[in-house]
C-alpha cells in the first residue's frame, strides 16, 4: 500500500510541474485529448503536455516498456488515472491505437508486428482506424464481404467498410477481410492491417443526425497489403476481432463514466436556470425526482465498474461482463441528454445560434451523438444475447 | 473501497448458505403461515443461529459477541433474504442491536448486548405509526416525564417481529424533541397485536397505554433521538437491502433454471430472444444491485458519515430491481407461476413489503435530492 501511496506522490508532482494550467479542468468525456497521428496539430499545451508524459513514459502507461509503455500495474495506472480526474486532466494520449488495436496486438501480434506498430502509437505518431462494419454487415458482422485475395506476397483487398471513425484523420486502419468465401463465415475472416496511404483507399465522411461527422466510408479499390500485416491466422480473424470487441466495449464504458460523473451537477444548475430557483429545493417534483434518480443511476454504475475492475482484476481480458457496461453506460448516457433537454425545454431544441444558449445548443446535439450509443460498438441487442448465451448459458435462438 | 470479498468472508456466506439450504426455510415459512403458528419463527433453528454466531456477529467481543463488521452481516443476511428466513434477524440484529449500538449506555449495552448475542433476547425498534408513512421524525407518540422516569403513550406499526420481542425500542416525543426509550415488552400498558401481511414476514402493532419507563431507560441523548434513529434505520436499511438482493438472486436464478427446463413448442423456452433479453435484463440490474449493496455495505464500516447517501442509493435500487425481478420470475414461470403450491409467489409478496419497508424507491430518490442540496 505505502508503495502505491509513494507512487501517487510522484504522479502529483509530475502533474504539478509538467501539465499545463490550461488545460485543467478541461476534460469533459473520455474521449476528449490528444489523438495523435500524421496529421494532428495539436494546441501547443497539450502537445507541451503530451511530450512531458512521453519523456516519463506515461502515455500508454500499462504497456510493457520494450515497445514504450511505463510497465506500470494496473493500480499504478489506475492511481495516474485517479490524479488526472482530481485535476480534469485529459489523458495525455488517447485514441483507437492505446484502447483497442495496442492491446490486442500484444495478445495476438508478432514480435515484428509489436515492434513496428506499437512505439509509434506510443509515440503519437499514428492514428488508427476500426474497419469492422459494411453496408451488408452490421450487427451480423461475420457476414462481410470485402475480400481478400493472395497475390505473391500481398494481399489484394477490395471492398467498403462503413463507420469507420475518424478514417479521415487517421493513418493506419485494422480492417475484417473476408479470405474464404467456401465455410461457414466466422471462419473465412483474416484480420489485417493497412496503410492508409496505400494507393487505393479512400475514405467519405458520414454525416449524423447531430451534425456531426465522427465516422467515415473507408473504400478498398484493389489495395495491396504486404502478407505480414496478418494478425493471427489467415482465415483465423475472427478470434482476434471479438477479442478487440471486448476491449472496445470496455472503452466505451470507461469513457462514459467520466462524462457521467458531472451529469448530476449540470442537470441541476440547468434546471434552476429554466424553473428560475437560485437555491434550495427544485420547484418542480417531477423533474428533481428524475435528476435524482438518473443520478443514482449513474453511481450505481460506477459502483458496478469499480467492482468490475477489482473481479478482472490484473490486466485479463475483458470478458462477456464488458457487455453489462456496455448495456448500462450507453442507456445512462441516452437519459442523461434526453433528460437534459427536457429540462431546456425550449431552449433545448435549438440547431444553432443565434436565439439559442451555446451550452444547451451543446446539449442537443450530445442528444443526437448519443443515439448512436446503443447502436455502436455491437448494439444493445446483440450485448443482450452475449449475456444470455455466454453468461446465462441460454441456447438456441438467434 | 474494496467491493471484493476476502477468503473468510466468502467462507462465511458459504457457511451461511449451507445451514440455511438444511434448515429448510421455505417449507418452514409455508407451514407457519398455513398454520398461523404463534411465534412465526422456529426457536429451535434461532439458537442453532446463535450457536453459529449470527446473533452477536456485529456485537464486539467484550460483549460476547464475533465482533466482525457490518459488510459480514449483511453476507448472511443476503444467504438469509435467498430463502427468505423467518427469524428475527433484521429487526434483532439490524434494528435493535445498532441502535444499542449507536446509541445504548455502557449500561444498557453491558446488560443487553450479551444476552442477544446468547440468542436468549429479541430486540425491534418501534418508530413507525399510521401516519408517519416513512418519514422518522413524524410522530405523535408522547413521553411524559414522571418522578424517576417517563410515561409513554401512543401507537406503533409494522413493528418488526414485534409479537416476539423482549425488548422494543420505541420512538416518542419528549419535551423538546424526539427521544428512544428501550422499554420490556412485557411491561404493563404494553399491547401488541400480531399483523398478518401478504409475505408472512412476522409484525405487529404495539399500543403504549401509560406505559411508565425509569430515566436509565431512555437509548441516547434526551430530546435528541432523531438523530440516532436515522443512523439506526440507514443501517437497517443497507441490511434489508442486502437480504432483498438475495432474496431477487434467488428468484432469479430458479427462473433461470425454469427457462432452461420448460419445454414448449419442442424447445426450452430460454431458447426465445423474447425471453433471454428479459433475462439478460435482470442480470443487469442484479450485477448493479450487488455492486451497490456492496459498496453501501462498506461504507457503513469504513466511511459512516457517507452512509445516508448510500443507504438511500442501495435501497432505491433495491426496491426497484426486486420488485421488477419478482414481476418478471411469475410472468416467465407461466401459469404455475401464480399458484400457491409454487414457491416464486413467495418471493413477488416479499419484494412488496420490503419495498415498503424503511422506504421506497420514490421515498429515497427524494431524499437523495435534499441530501445533494436539490
Amino acid at each position: 500500500m505505502s508503495n502505491l501511496e509513494a507512487f501517487r506522490e510522484s504522479i502529483r508532482a509530475f502533474i504539478r510541474e509538467q501539465a499545463p494550467k490550461s488545460l485543467y479542468g478541461t476534460r469533459r468525456g473520455g474521449f476528449d485529448g490528444f489523438w495523435g497521428g500524421r496529421r494532428a496539430r495539436p494546441e501547443p499545451d497539450v502537445k507541451r503536455w503530451f511530450d512531458a508524459a512521453l519523456e516519463s513514459r506515461l502515455t500508454a502507461p500499462t504497456w510493457p516498456r520494450e515497445y514504450g509503455g511505463g510497465g506500470l500495474s494496473r493500480e499504478q495506472a489506475r492511481v495516474f488515472d485517479e490524479e488526472l480526474e482530481r485535476c480534469a486532466l485529459p489523458p495525455p494520449l488517447v485514441g483507437v491505437g492505446l484502447t483497442m488495436i495496442g492491446p490486442t496486438l500484444l495478445d495476438y501480434g508478432t514480435d515484428e508486428q509489436k515492434q513496428e506498430h506499437l512505439p509509434p502509437i506510443v509515440r503519437g505518431e499514428i492514428r488508427w482506424a476500426q474497419g469492422y462494419s459494411e453496408p451488408g454487415a452490421g450487427s451480423d458482422l461475420a457476414s462481410l464481404s470485402t475480400r481478400a485475395v493472395l497475390d505473391g506476397d500481398c494481399f489484394v483487398i477490395n471492398g467498403q467498410k462503413t463507420w469507420t471513425t475518424h478514417a479521415d484523420k487517421s493513418d493506419y486502419i485494422f480492417a475484417l477481410v473476408r479470405t474464404n468465401a467456401n465455410v461457414k463465415k466466422q471462419l473465412g475472416i483474416t484480420f489485417i492491417l493497412v496503410d492508409m496511404q496505400t494507393p487505393g483507399v479512400s475514405t467519405r465522411p458520414i454525416e449524423l443526425i447531430s451534425g456531426w461527422s465522427p465516422f467515415c466510408e473507408t473504400f478498398f479499390d484493389n489495395v495491396r497489403v504486404p502478407a505480414k500485416n496478418v494478425v493471427g491466422a489467415v482465415d483465423g480473424g475472427w478470434t482476434v476481432a471479438k477479442a478487440l470487441l471486448g476491449y472496445e466495449r470496455s472503452m466505451i464504458g470507461a469513457a462514459m463514466s467520466g462524462e457521467l460523473t458531472t451529469a448530476e451537477q449540470s442537470l441541476v444548475e440547468r434546471a434552476r436556470r429554466a424553473l428560475g430557483a437560485s437555491a434550495g429545493k427544485l420547484p418542480d417534483e417531477t423533474l428533481r425526482l428524475e435528476i435524482a434518480q438518473t443520478a443514482m443511476d449513474i453511481e450505481a454504475f460506477s459502483w458496478a465498474q469499480e467492482r468490475l475492475r477489482q473481479t478482472v482484476g490484473g490486466g485479463q481480458k475483458p470478458g462477456p461482463e464488458s457487455s453489462t457496461l456496455k448495456i448500462i453506460g450507453s442507456d445512462l448516457k441516452q437519459r442523461r441528454w434526453e433528460l437534459g433537454i427536457r429540462v431546456a425545454g425550449p431552449d433545448g431544441v435549438g440547431w444553432e445560434a443565434p436565439g439559442f444558449d451555446e451550452r444547451d445548443l451543446a446539449t442537443t446535439r450530445e442528444w443526437l451523438r448519443s443515439r448512436a450509443n446503443t447502436i455502436e460498438g455491437g448494439s444493445s441487442e446483440i450485448q443482450l444475447n452475449i449475456i444470455a448465451k455466454q453468461v446465462l448459458g441460454l441456447g438456441g435462438g438467434k | 473501497m474494496k467491493l471484493v470479498l476476502d477468503d473468510e468472508q466468502q467462507q462465511l456466506a458459504r457457511s451461511a448458505r449451507d445451514f440455511i439450504a438444511a434448515s429448510a426455510p421455505l417449507q418452514r415459512l409455508r407451514a407457519l403461515r398455513d398454520t398461523k403458528d404463534a411465534l412465526g419463527f422456529s426457536r429451535d433453528i434461532w439458537n442453532q443461529m446463535a450457536a453459529l454466531g449470527w446473533t452477536g456477529i456485529g456485537i464486539p467481543e467484550g460483549h460476547g459477541g464475533l465482533g466482525l463488521g457490518f459488510t459480514e452481516l449483511c453476507l448472511v443476511l443476503e444467504e438469509a433474504g435467498r430463502k427468505l428466513v423467518p427469524e428475527p434477524l433484521i429487526s434483532t440484529l439490524l434494528l435493535g442491536t445498532q441502535a444499542l449500538l449507536l446509541g445504548g449506555s455502557s449500561a444498557q449495552q453491558e446488560s443487553l448486548l450479551p444476552r442477544v448475542a446468547a440468542g436468549e433476547l429479541i430486540l425491534s425498534v418501534a418508530y413507525q405509526e399510521r401516519a408517519s408513512r416513512y418519514e422518522l421524525g413524524k410522530l405523535e407518540a408522547r413521553a411524559e416525564r414522571v418522578p424517576n422516569g417517563f410515561r409513554l403513550s401512543g401507537e406503533k406499526v409494522h413493528v418488526l417481529d414485534g409479537h416476539v420481542a423482549d425488548k422494543l425500542v420505541v420512538s416518542a416525543c419528549a419535551e423538546a424533541g424526539i427521544t428512544l426509550f428501550a422499554v420490556d415488552a412485557k411491561a404493563p400498558g404494553v399491547h401488541i397485536a400480531r399483523e398478518h401481511r401478504i409475505d408472512s414476514r412476522n409484525s405487529a402493532s404495539v399500543r403504549l397505554d401509560r406505559v411508565e419507563v425509569g430515566s436509565d431507560s431512555v437509548v441516547g441523548p434526551l430530546n435528541r433521538g432523531l438523530e440516532l434513529l436515522t443512523r439506526v434505520v440507514d443501517r437497517a436499511t443497507v441490511g434489508l437491502s442486502a437480504e432483498m438482493l438475495g432474496s431477487a438472486t434467488q428468484a432469479f436464478e430458479d427462473t433461470l433454471e425454469y427457462l432452461k427446463t420448460r419445454k414448449q413448442f419442442d424447445v426450452p423456452i430460454g431458447s426465445f430472444q423474447a425471453l433471454q433479453h428479459r433475462a439478460a435484463r435482470l442480470f443487469i440490474e442484479l450485477s448493479l444491485l450487488r455492486a451497490t449493496v456492496l459498496a453501501a455495505a462498506r461504507t457503513a464500516d469504513e466511511e459512516p458519515e457517507r452512509l445516508p447517501k448510500m443507504a438511500s442509493l442501495a435501497k432505491a435500487r433495491a426496491s426497484d430491481v426486486f420488485v421488477h425481478v419478482a414481476n418478471e420470475a411469475v410472468q416467465m414461470h407461466g401459469g404455475i407461476g401464480v399458484t400457491d403450491d409454487f414457491h416464486i409467489g413467495f418471493y413477488l409478496k416479499r419484494a412488496r413489503v420490503a419495498e415498503v419497508t424503511f422506504g421506497d424507491a420514490t421515498f429515497h430518490r427524494r431524499r437523495w435530492a435534499e441530501l445533494a442540496g436539490y
